[in-house]
């Protein structure tokens, strides 16, 4: 039986160990406080494509937290400051070489400081991790466009469709407008996005706005950021809604067009509402995937290699 | 029926009324964005390989087949001829079905038979095989150490690298995946 062996090595693991060490060094350098909510949630804030899990404490239906976002965000509207998490997230149904139901998070926000505040520190810490230079910064639309695509906001179906076939292997059956966009930036756009620099996109759709503010435009645009390093997707930041009103509508979208999917409502987390609705500060957030930064960092291909028991191993 | 997340890496699925083998399975998901799965599959009638991309919402039927542990039995020329030794039912392969296992087929010895609908569509070799030595040039006596190694032929008309002692008539161990000698079969 050698199956209980972990997939990493002792490398790995003193590679993971360093890497923790040098995030906690960063935010105790720029005055961030760590905290640690709580994995356990009763409600949480439904997303469009994240898959919660739950489980059952032994009273009522729980989830384990797919992000750290609504409990922070409560601490921030409590008066807590530029926080941080490094900490455990799960995920269900999301496994692959750069997915695990499991993952190491790192989120934090800054009180009062813009989207481009935030982006530059990103980019930064990011490539000061890898050793690599912070590189360039492009619109959604500029990264579908310098791999030859049409204007991802103004394209009709048929030009994509026509893209699609042009450059994709094989298209998925009946996609709907906002899941050929999304087929099409997996598996064209990211893998091209430039490599060996830090790659800041930024103006997403405002359908794919989550938790940002929007830009009114035109065309309207989530105030958001991606950060990817060789086509690999590390950070996702915002400028945060603070309209609670504005919230609770999108959650409830959320909910709504799952049921039109079929699938089961998520009890919306009403204490996150109700903290918003109580005065979220101006604040940037943003989320960092740990693994996938380690496996960028050793030259890994797949979190697996990086991860002491993926999901494979469990 | 599986879902877009249990289309793994050898899970055999029914994909335009023809079974096929999941050989490489990708996860896909954009930061906010939906989830696909992309799948490479081996088509197991004739060895096609081709991709497939399915969204989070998507499912593909499984191919109902089942591997049979068999022995083959003789060529008659055209078909390839094995026997379950359990029920003493028979199938036949074609050339094209025996192809990737023909240069392992011994009389006698026992191979996974892939059904499926109850036809044969493959086969495959047990991963270790002893085989006698048909052809190689005459041994060096002596030479254990050097790591040298000269072609052969084994009975069942597979072309290997032995070291230099061995001998025609010898009996070795074959792993069949790769092709290479292991060590001489005791007994």
């Amino acid at each position: 039986m050698t199956q209980w062996r972990p997939g990493c090595g002792g490398e790995r693991l003193r590679q993971r160990a360093r890497l923790l060490a040098q995030l906690r060094a960063h935010f105790a350098r720029t005055a961030a406080l760590e905290v640690d909510p709580p994995a356990l949630q009763r409600a949480i804030a439904p997303e469009h494509h994240i898959e919660p899990i739950r489980c059952y404490d032994g009273q009522q239906l729980c989830y384990l937290h797919t992000s750290p976002e609504s409990c922070m965000k409560r601490l921030l509207a409590a008066g807590s400051g530029d926080i941080y998490f490094l900490g455990k997230v799960y995920r269900s149904e999301e496994q692959g070489e750069h997915h695990n139901h499991e993952f190491t998070l790192l989120e934090w926000y800054r009180v009062g400081w813009s989207l481009a505040q935030l982006q530059d520190e990103t980019a930064g810490l990011i490539g000061d991790l890898l050793g690599i230079k912070a590189g360039c910064a492009m619109s959604y639309a500029q990264a579908f466009m310098q791999v030859g695509g049409p204007d991802p906001h103004t394209a009709t179906m048929a030009e994509l469709l026509a893209w699609a076939e042009q450059r994709a292997v094989s298209l998925p059956a009946e996609l709907e407008r906002g899941a050929l966009l999304d087929y099409l930036q997996a598996v064209v756009v990211e893998p091209q996005l430039p490599h060996e620099q830090v790659v800041v996109v930024n103006g997403f759709p405002a359908e794919r706005a989550a938790m940002a503010q929007i830009d009114p435009g035109p065309p309207p645009v989530a105030q958001r950021f991606e950060v990817y390093v060789n086509g690999v997707e590390l950070a996702n930041g915002y400028l945060e809604l603070t309209d609670g009103a504005e919230q609770r509508h999108r959650l409830e979208q959320v909910n709504a067009q799952r049921l039109v999917q079929g699938l089961s409502p998520i009890a919306v987390d009403q204490r996150f509402l109700a903290a918003l609705q109580a005065g979220l500060p101006a604040v940037s957030g943003v989320a960092l995937g740990v693994d996938r930064l380690l496996m960028l960092q050793c030259g890994a291909t797949s979190l697996d290699e990086v991860m002491p028991f993926s999901q494979q191993r469990v | 029926m599986l879902s877009h997340t249990e289309m793994k890496q050898g899970k055999r699925v029914l994909i335009d009324d023809q079974p096929w083998i999941i050989v490489k399975a990708d996860f896909v998901k954009p930061g906010k964005g939906q989830a696909f799965t992309k799948i490479k599959v081996k088509n197991l009638m004739d060895g096609r390989v081709i991709e497939r991309t399915f969204k989070s919402s998507d499912s593909v039927a499984k191919a109902d087949v089942v591997d049979v542990e068999m022995q083959y039995l003789y060529n008659d020329g055209e078909l390839y001829h094995f026997m379950n030794p359990a029920t003493f039912e028979q199938v036949a392969l074609s050339e094209k079905q025996v192809e990737e296992c023909k240069k392992w087929l011994k009389e006698n010895e026992v191979y996974e038979v892939t059904l499926w609908e109850n036809r044969a569509i493959n086969v495959v070799p047990p991963s270790f095989m002893i085989l006698e030595i048909t052809e190689c040039e005459p041994g060096v006596r002596g030479d254990t150490v050097t790591g040298a190694t000269k072609p052969a032929v084994v009975e069942s008309g597979a072309s290997i690298k032995v070291p230099l002692f061995v001998e025609i008539g010898a009996r070795v161990k074959v792993d069949t995946r790769t092709g290479e000698y292991m060590e001489r079969a005791k007994g």
